[in-house]
């Protein structure tokens, strides 16, 4: 196959455009921006999907309780609803967690569904829900269930929060509700929203105790698909560290609950956390700093900004050593497997974050990324957050809850003084700043928010690209267009790719995935001019 | 723990899938067509997402993406613009119309709203729109896949002339057993036309050119054809009426369960005996004897052993007659749907053997795990979510069925015929081997 090295997708872009009837090709246009660093450019996006173009996206629910609370192991969670979506969103998000002990809870293999009946539309699900909390109860004894609705809940008007109300009462643990249903919002993000807003309502604050440990951080935004929180775990311990909860890969109830204690949040996924960071400074004085664990330089350059904030010479210290030893085995690695990378092309289409990220991991093996962009993400993500004043609220989400948070009167405490804040900003530390996946691509690639299939299927015969990023809906329609995808959903049941030791995974991965003969097999001989297969005069 | 006498409210680890999947399924089978679910996109994006992990191809389902407002207000709007773009994007000749629980829900009139679709693009070429209710809180997705196919046949087929053509509604099977059953048809010499038929969408090599919807599929004109077929044979003990032309076009109808095993086996193919008017092609007679032959040999593997079956009721009961048939003990047979008729089948089938097998219609997998403590199988046949129920009780699982998505080839498993049974057979009795020799403490290598 050849391969286009990137000329100005001009072209391309505008045939695309014209196969759209021209309102549709209106919107789209809008959303897919030829790359120029010199211009201040705009991206439209987090736009409602056009009915009947086939998306990567998902919905609420699909963003509320499977991406967000999904990962939290001691919470039992149950799925208002008919039995749809419960099914679709057990364990499919290959989120890992680590029980504490052989009897720890974990109720993440489980689905909860009330599994709703024409007579519950008609008559009302109410009844069962309260029920199914109960039965939950009664078997588990656990220390919260929380309830997710899909979309007739919200029709029929079941009052979720009351019952969450009530059985909270009456069962002495917490019970708490989300109105996730699917048609809420333009994508999953609606859903993260939602899944900010009441875990900041009803569970962050609980408890006061104060962990010991110096410099204390939470990690948000990291769900451990595939091991990633566990990798990260091992090096933040390693660099001096002490975290104090994770949202929410391999995390439970109890961290969520102490996590106001911590002094400082780090944020991977900027998209689906950055409300309860900016919750959290408001409430409890936490100031945040965006993070980038996915490459090894990206996570040496993280730990470095951490350690700068907290400013302890003992800290960056341990910091400078870890990043040494962990860079030997890195560097090995990436001297075998980047020459043979090198200079090859990568699309990446996926999440609100990962389309950002990835590009550090193969700038390390020296590949391109030609072409970019997020199935949920919002502007701030492509723009940065200096575009956030400009960006219009529309009705989708303005039907989204914005929280009020105010100063915690007794408990809010700035781990900085704005003299220190503005100190360290000064020395080039981007406190409580993100400036989103735009500023990473290079003149004349293409950004491409909600890239439709048949906008993924032009430029895969536009950029003939080595590699394309996605997740499993787009895996095998790429595929059999011989160009190999790499899920970074569910990283093809691999990984962990965050981290020191997640790099070194993910070289190799790309390294045999775009190195593979498989695509020379293809055409099969009696299709190709080749020699013909000559016999040999034996005597039998 | 849970108790095995208590009935429980809510529905823990589902043992059944929403109806829009098995509409969803349906459609791919049918050429050229593509399926409009019409609802929140979160539905298409999960039925996409799980069918691809079963099958590993490409899986184009559209959807209506209802805001709040179209939920409030009704969402004809939504519904003809995504009619309008799947058209002008895909071209299909068909667009199936899939209800969700959000549009059943707020009770949207979706026939009209077809209609009104096309009196307003009058003149232009439209496709043919079919549309099928399947709300997530009606049954499971067995319901839907059933429901999609009688859609097809009510709004497309006509009558005429009888045509020696056979009509074969194989249900819910794999590619592979899709093309097996073709080949059984060929050799027969009898024409046929089977609706689904997703043996080449839903297994596929890779492109030499982009297809925006896969090759492969019933056509038009085959479906409009039916109403004129010699007969019709359908699998499934549990449709009563099935979804056949026989009842607008009075075609013959064949009733007939799965066919798995020799019993089952032997009704499919004397009925196409009788159909044809022809000797049993030799191969099948070999295949049949090579089987019995197998059962002789592998017969003290698997005599007596216990075994838990689950999955779609249809597919149960096949499996469960197979099992019979080669010694092993069902002792419970299982299925998230409730058409009311398993027990009774099954509880007939055991009665033929001597045994009373325990059977639980809408159950889910907290209900069979209670009953499998009890119970101490020694191995489960379904699909992989029994995986975390073998687990637990540290037995294997023979995967089959849908969905299987932590092996590779789900649509590649062969079930039917005497070649599918053989397959299975050699498959469960390995397993029993594989097992006994990993538990043996000595290591025999020649069991």
């Amino acid at each position: 196959m050849e391969h286009n090295i990137p000329k100005p997708p001009t072209a391309i872009k505008e045939e695309i455009l014209s196969k759209y009837p021209p309102k549709v090709a209106r919107k789209r246009n809008k959303s897919i921006v030829i790359r120029d660093p010199e211009d201040e450019q705009k991206i439209q996006a987090n736009v409602r999907t056009i009915p009947g173009i086939i998306t990567q996206r998902g919905c609420a629910y699909a963003g509320c309780k499977g991406v967000v609370l999904g990962p939290t192991r001691d919470i039992i969670n149950i799925t208002h609803g008919p039995i749809g979506c419960g099914f679709y969103s057990w364990l499919t998000r290959r989120n890992q967690t680590k029980p504490e002990g052989a009897e720890g809870e974990n109720y993440m293999t489980y689905c909860f569904s009330t599994d709703m009946q024409d007579s519950n539309i008609v008559f009302g699900g109410e009844k069962k829900l309260r029920e199914a909390i109960q039965e939950a109860y009664d078997l588990f004894k656990p220390k919260a269930i929380s309830v997710f609705s899909t979309c007739p809940v919200g029709l029929i008007g079941d009052d979720v929060h009351a019952i969450a109300k009530e059985m909270k009462k009456k069962l002495g643990i917490n019970v708490f509700a989300f109105s996730c249903e699917g048609y809420k919002g333009v994508s999953q993000s609606a859903g993260h929203h939602i899944a900010n807003n009441g875990l900041f309502k009803h569970v962050v604050g609980l408890d006061d105790t104060v962990r010991e440990g110096d410099f204390k951080i939470n990690m948000l935004g990291e769900y451990n698909i595939g091991g990633d929180a566990f990798e990260l775990e091992r090096i933040l311990e390693l660099a001096g560290f002490t975290l104090i909860s994770t949202f929410s890969g391999n995390s439970d109830m109890g961290r969520f609950a102490n996590s106001h204690t911590a002094d400082l949040n780090v944020i991977m996924c900027h998209r689906s956390i950055n409300y309860m960071a900016e919750m959290m400074e408001t409430k409890f004085g936490i100031p945040w700093l965006k993070v980038n664990f996915t490459g090894a330089k990206a996570t040496a350059k993280s730990l470095r900004k951490m350690a700068q904030y907290f400013g302890d010479k003992k800290l960056i210290n341990r910091v400078e050593k870890l990043i040494r030893n962990e860079m030997a085995a890195v560097n090995k690695v990436l001297s075998e497997t980047r020459p043979r990378c090198e200079g090859k092309l990568a699309m990446l289409f996926v999440g609100g974050s990962r389309a950002h990220h990835y590009q550090e991991l193969f700038n390390e093996l020296g590949m391109k990324t030609v072409c970019a962009g997020y199935e949920f993400g919002h502007r701030d993500d492509y723009e940065g957050r200096d575009v956030l004043p400009d960006i219009k609220i529309d009705a989708d989400s303005r039907n989204i809850e914005e929280l009020f948070v105010e100063k915690d009167e007794k408990r809010y405490r700035p781990r900085k003084t704005s003299e220190e804040i503005l100190e360290l900003k000064k020395k080039g530390l981007e406190i409580g700043e993100y400036n989103g996946l735009m500023a990473e691509m290079s003149k004349q690639s293409l950004v491409v928010d909600d890239i439709t299939h048949y906008e993924t299927e032009k430029l895969i015969e536009f950029y003939k690209p080595h590699i394309f990023c996605a997740g499993i809906k787009e895996k095998y329609v790429v595929q059999k267009m011989g160009v190999p995808l790499k899920q970074l959903h569910s990283y093809d049941y691999g990984g962990p790719y965050a981290g020191f030791r997640g790099a070194i995974n993910f070289y190799q991965e790309i390294d045999r995935m775009v190195n593979t003969r498989i695509w020379d097999l293809i055409t099969p001989p009696w299709e190709k001019n080749g020699a013909e297969i000559t016999a040999e005069f034996v005597s039998l | 723990m849970i108790s095995a006498e208590k009935n429980f409210t809510a529905t823990t680890n589902p043992c059944k899938l929403c109806a829009p999947l098995g509409a969803s399924l349906v459609f791919k089978g049918v050429r050229d067509a593509l399926c409009l679910l019409h609802g929140s996109q979160g539905c298409a994006t999960y039925i996409r997402r799980y069918l691809i992990s079963h099958f590993r191809e490409p899986v184009d389902i559209a959807s209506s993406s209802f805001a709040e407002a179209a939920a409030v207000f009704g969402g004809g709007d939504n519904l003809k613009k995504a009619l309008m773009n799947v058209g002008s994007q895909y071209h299909p000749e068909i667009i199936g119309v899939a209800t969700t629980c959000l549009s059943e829900t707020i009770g949207d009139n979706v026939p009209m709203y077809i209609s009104e679709f096309k009196k307003a693009n009058a003149g232009t070429d439209l496709p043919e729109i079919i549309h099928v209710s399947t709300p997530s809180y009606r049954g499971t997705h067995m319901d839907g896949f059933y429901e999609s196919v009688k859609a097809l046949v009510k709004s497309l087929a006509r009558g005429g002339d009888r045509t020696d053509r056979i009509a074969l509604f194989p249900g819910f099977v794999s590619p592979a057993d899709m093309r097996y059953l073709k080949e059984i048809f060929s050799d027969f010499g009898l024409p046929w036309v089977m609706l689904p038929d997703y043996s080449e969408t839903l297994d596929g090599p890779l492109w030499k050119e982009y297809q925006r919807i896969p090759k492969g599929g019933t056509t038009y004109d085959e479906i409009v054809s039916l109403g004129c077929s010699q007969a019709t044979i359908e699998f499934g003990h549990t449709l009563k009426t099935g979804g056949s032309a026989g009842e607008k076009y009075s075609v013959p109808r064949y009733t007939l369960g799965m066919p798995i095993g020799i019993t089952l086996s032997d009704e499919f193919f004397s009925v196409l005996g009788q159909l044809s008017g022809k000797e049993m092609p030799a191969k099948y007679g070999e295949e049949r004897g090579r089987l019995i032959d197998a059962y002789a040999d592998a017969h003290k593997y698997i005599f007596e052993k216990k075994a838990i079956v689950f999955g779609e009721e249809d597919l149960v009961i096949a499996m469960t007659s197979f099992l019979l048939e080669i010694g092993v003990v069902p002792v419970l047979c299982a299925s998230g749907s409730k058409s009311g008729t398993m027990k009774k089948t099954i509880s007939e089938m055991g009665a033929g053997y001597g045994r009373s097998i325990s059977v639980r219609e809408g159950a889910d997998f907290a209900d069979i795990l209670d009953e499998a403590r009890i119970l101490r199988p020694d191995f489960m046949v379904g699909n992989s979510k029994g995986y975390a129920i073998a687990r637990e009780l540290d037995i294997p699982l023979v995967r089959i069925g849908f969905p299987v998505h932590d092996r590779i080839g789900g649509g590649r498993l062969l079930h039917l015929g005497y070649r599918g049974s053989q397959e299975l057979f050699d498959r469960i009795v390995n397993t029993i081997i594989e097992c006994t020799q990993a538990k043996s403490p000595v290591g025999h290598s020649y069991m």
